[in-house]
């Protein structure tokens, strides 16, 4: 028998409940905090997948959003401040089987970890990056973060940002991602389906999810109304055409700046083959799973020694 | 002359197989049952500048390199006569020769390359009378026309050990041999042309000297192996199937190694995109169930810091390696240092809860890698292999039966699906992965799961927290939970004091006085005792390779037994011996220390000189070495 036999088990019973820690701690996010869409919307999505809590190990780095792993049960890893991502690769390589979920806020996702999250892109690892993108440090009481509109002003930035925000969309794009999204915590019917075509796709699946601080940006609650781009006339646009998902993304975020919120999947490559089957395919890595094979007794272990006499006497 | 030892040097440009001249000349030499010592000297640069590898060789174990050499083989730096880049490296076209006359032995032999080399340059040298004054023997062959005619100019490393062989009396056979494995179709012929004819030639010189190679005996078969790789090997013994790392000198041998054989060996290799991703990912490999490791060199070991501490938070088992070189910063990158200790042994936030191992030779580093695991797995927490550039360069001797050993893929404390249903769960079906206390499991242990395993789900995180996982502020949760953390390390200790101790002594038991190190400096102080021993002086030394948890008991006993002691170390803050004096509370007007931070590593006979000053109550004769606190201090 398989030493992981929850991974692919379709006995256990999946219902919007199995996600629920049986145990709630209490949330320690704010009222009316976007933090809930997104741990709403994955636990609708999770079901869907048809994947377990057993066979699912999130990672997710600190502050607010770090806290996801508190509150959504299952394997987790709650790490440091913008390193959910080589954490959730190596997992992934290490047992293809699991079901890996990064998740970190916008200052973890394209500040603090900016670099790890152009070469998880560019490398096009299996697993499903969310960003909570609230424009706002907000565990740290308010300052500005990558994503802060220009001009914002703070504790930290008291005569207003001079800097241009980053465009989290484009930059993914550009760096290798094959699926970019964003979705908003006041669209919950979005956010799952979102979340789902994410967790199911194939290759680094990155859902910029805008969530709303109610404490420290006001401004959050421009994010009503939002358009789907999707249903817009005004963008019809080939979601597998890079050129073309590069233009609706500039758009979508230089509006965003202006305060129209344009939502909706915008770039999706079913081509591109994932980097563990890149790896694969060069022999650089197993077919099997890695850790399955230390609880396989009759698994083969090389000695160093025969190496040794081949190449140092 | 007959010698016990005799130490060869090859100097020339980077670039120009050195290295692999030296390594074939090395297995050379091992294989006609000697045993080998080779030293690296190599600057920061691609091509150009002056290097060399020397290779002491003697019928007895060579622990270092020894004082000074016996025969030069100078193949001058190619580069620098390139036209195009002389006018930048010009000025040390001679540095080959040159900068080799301070350390070659009185009646040793000097072969230089006349192709690579002008005559009027080398009369500049002042060459002639240095060689009279110290009675060298010097034999100017045209290398690189040996190597033209056969070949090509670079061939000309070839001609230098046909040369070689043939002034030492020794069998070209074997450097044939080395040839023949590692090279084929035209290459190989044309190589082996140029060596025959190199000795042929050299056979015909009018010997003045009578300097011969020494007679090998050894009967066992001998690997020629690194410092690096006896920690690459020893984790492929362990079971690692995980690496993840960023070049970095010295650390990126190790790397090196790993990448390369870890696909045959069925592992994964990373090369990512920083030492933040690479110690990381490694965290994500372990905790997902594979046996991974990663390090960088200190400058790396930097960014590594804090998810070292995660690591330690998070119970995530992990090998970290360090190699270091001098710093502070990017310091000297191709210099050797022991000045990273303090470094790993407390840095990140919190107490450490570590274990630290600095092997002193390819031996104890193939060990002390293995061991590194097995505790990293057993008891959960980061175990670092720390070494230096000097332990990453050297090529030593060692009987390969000495790696003979079996695998050991245990994943340590971790359950099964079948014990985890025992195990203990919270109300919500939670697997209690960090208990205060766990009957059964080793000391301080609280068995982990693995991700993808039934009932085995928990959260790891880098916040305090209960035992389920969840983050706790709880003051009474904090305390025990930090205790049992601690109680790791007085276990490991302990298992460590009852098996074969990592430490190395050596000379007489009631000596009276004693030297202490610690890492790759270990093996020239052995060297140092045993020559001062013979010269009447009653010394014992120590070596020791547990940084973390301390060898207590075990330094206790020696500083106890000796009325001074010498302690000796690569850095200029006496680190070392700090770390003693605050494991051990004690000794304080015991031990004072012997220095040495140019970038070079110590020589034994620089010990031995000053040994005999410390006792003497005066002041290192040798301007690169210096004592603390100075005699009357």
């Amino acid at each position: 028998m398989s030493a992981f036999s929850a991974i692919n088990d379709e006995e256990q019973e999946i219902d919007q409940d199995t996600f629920t820690p049986g145990i709630e701690p209490q949330a320690t996010w704010c009222p009316g905090c976007g933090d809930f869409g997104v741990l709403k919307a994955l636990k609708q999505a999770m079901p869907e997948v048809g994947r377990t809590p057993d066979e699912t190990m999130l990672v997710t780095g600190i502050g607010c959003s770090g806290k996801l792993n508190s509150y959504f049960d299952c394997y987790g890893y709650h790490s440091i401040h913008g390193r959910s991502l080589p954490i959730a690769r190596a997992a992934k390589l290490a047992n293809p089987g699991l079901e890996v979920i990064a998740a970190g806020g916008d200052g973890d996702g394209y500040g603090i970890g900016g670099n790890h999250f152009m070469h998880t892109a560019r490398e096009n690892h299996d697993i499903t990056y969310i960003v909570f993108n609230n424009e706002i440090f907000g565990l740290t009481k308010g300052q500005t973060s990558p994503t802060s509109p220009k001009g914002h002003k703070s504790k930290t930035q008291p005569s207003g940002s001079a800097k241009d925000p980053v465009r989290p969309l484009t930059l993914s794009l550009a760096s290798g991602a094959s699926y970019v999204a964003r979705t908003a915590a006041v669209n919950p019917r979005q956010a799952k389906e979102v979340l789902k075509e994410a967790i199911e796709h194939d290759g680094f699946a990155h859902v910029d999810f805008l969530t709303q601080c109610p404490t420290w940006n006001k401004d959050a609650k421009e994010y009503v109304p939002y358009t789907d781009i999707q249903d817009d006339d005004e963008f019809d646009f080939d979601i597998t055409d890079r050129r073309e998902a590069a233009d609706a993304m500039y758009e979508a975020e230089s509006r965003l700046w202006e305060g129209e919120v344009l939502t909706g999947r915008f770039y999706h490559d079913t081509e591109r083959p994932s980097y563990a089957e890149e790896k694969r395919s060069i022999g650089e890595a197993p077919e099997d799973s890695l850790a399955e094979r230390y609880f396989d007794d009759d698994a083969e272990w090389g000695k160093s020694v025969e190496e040794i006499r081949q190449h140092h006497t | 002359m007959t010698q016990d030892t005799i130490a060869w040097r090859v100097s020339g440009g980077s670039g120009d197989g050195i290295d692999s001249t030296s390594r074939n000349y090395a297995k050379a030499l091992m294989r006609s049952g000697l045993n080998i010592y080779t030293h690296r000297h190599y600057p920061s640069r691609i091509r150009g500048g002056h290097t060399y590898v020397e290779i002491r060789a003697g019928d007895e174990p060579v622990q270092s390199r020894g004082a000074g050499f016996d025969f030069l083989l100078c193949l001058g730096d190619s580069f620098a006569r390139s036209e195009q880049e002389g006018a930048i490296y010009g000025n040390e076209e001679l540095k080959p020769l040159t900068e080799q006359f301070d350390e070659l032995h009185e009646g040793g032999i000097i072969v230089y390359d006349t192709g690579q080399f002008d005559e009027d340059d080398i009369a500049e040298t002042e060459l002639e009378e240095r060689a009279e004054e110290n009675n060298w023997h010097v034999y100017p062959v045209d290398l690189r026309g040996i190597a033209q005619e056969h070949g090509r100019a670079v061939m000309r490393n070839t001609a230098g050990l046909g040369v070689t062989a043939a002034l030492l009396d020794q069998d070209v056979d074997m450097i044939e041999e080395l040839i023949e494995e590692n090279m084929s179709g035209d290459m190989r012929d044309a190589n082996l042309e140029v060596l025959h004819s190199a000795y042929e030639r050299a056979l015909e010189f009018d010997e003045s000297h009578d300097l011969v190679a020494p007679e090998g005996s050894h009967d066992e078969e001998h690997a020629l192996l690194t410092g690096s790789d006896g920690i690459a090997y020893g984790a492929l013994d362990a079971g690692c199937r995980f690496i993840s790392g960023y070049p970095m000198t010295p650390w990126t041998d190790v790397f090196r190694i790993m990448s390369q054989k870890l696909p045959k060996y069925g592992g994964i290799a990373e090369q990512v995109e920083d030492e933040i991703a690479s110690a990381t990912l490694a965290l994500g490999a372990s905790h997902a169930g594979v046996k991974a490791m990663s390090g960088s060199a200190g400058g790396g070991f930097a960014l590594m810091t804090e998810a070292l501490g995660l690591a330690e938070m998070t119970e995530t088992p992990v090998v970290y390696v360090e190699a270091m070189r001098a710093g502070p910063s990017t310091g000297l990158p191709t210099k050797t240092e022991q000045g990273d200790l303090e470094h790993v042994l407390y840095s990140s936030q919190g107490d450490s809860c570590r274990v630290v191992f600095a092997p002193a030779n390819a031996e104890e580093a193939y060990e002390q890698s293995r061991q590194a695991f097995e505790l990293a797995y057993d008891y959960h927490l980061p175990a670092l292999v720390v070494y230096d550039q000097k332990l990453e360069g050297e090529l030593r001797s060692v009987p390969v039966s000495h790696f003979d050993q079996e695998p050991a893929p245990d994943l340590g404390s971790t359950l099964t699906e079948e014990e985890l249903r025992d195990a203990a769960h919270d109300a919500s079906g939670k697997f209690e992965r960090f208990q205060h206390s766990v009957e059964g499991a080793k000391e301080g242990v609280s068995p982990r799961s693995i991700p993808g395993q039934k009932g085995g789900r928990f959260l790891a995180s880098g916040n305090e927290s209960a035992p389920t996982g969840h983050i706790s502020e709880d003051p009474v949760n904090r305390k025990n939970q930090m205790d049992r953390r601690l109680r790791k390390l007085t276990a490991i200790r302990g298992e460590l004091d009852d098996g074969e101790t990592n430490q190395t002594t050596a000379g007489p038991e009631d000596a009276e006085y004693g030297i202490l190190t610690w890492g790759s400096t270990q093996d020239t102080v052995l060297e140092a005792v045993d020559q001062l021993n013979e010269e009447g002086h009653s010394v014992k030394a120590m070596g020791v390779s547990d940084l973390m948890p301390y060898p207590e008991a075990e330094v206790t006993e020696f500083l106890e037994s000796v009325e001074e002691c010498l302690v000796v170390e690569m850095n200029a803050s006496a680190q070392f011996r700090g770390l003693t004096q605050k494991e051990l509370g004690r000794f304080g007007d015991k031990m004072s220390s012997l220095l040495k931070y140019n970038g070079e590593p110590f020589r034994h006979n620089e010990i031995v000189e000053a040994f005999k000053d410390s006792i003497d109550g005066g002041q290192p004769a040798a301007q690169n070495v210096k004592f603390v606190p100075a005699a009357g201090d």
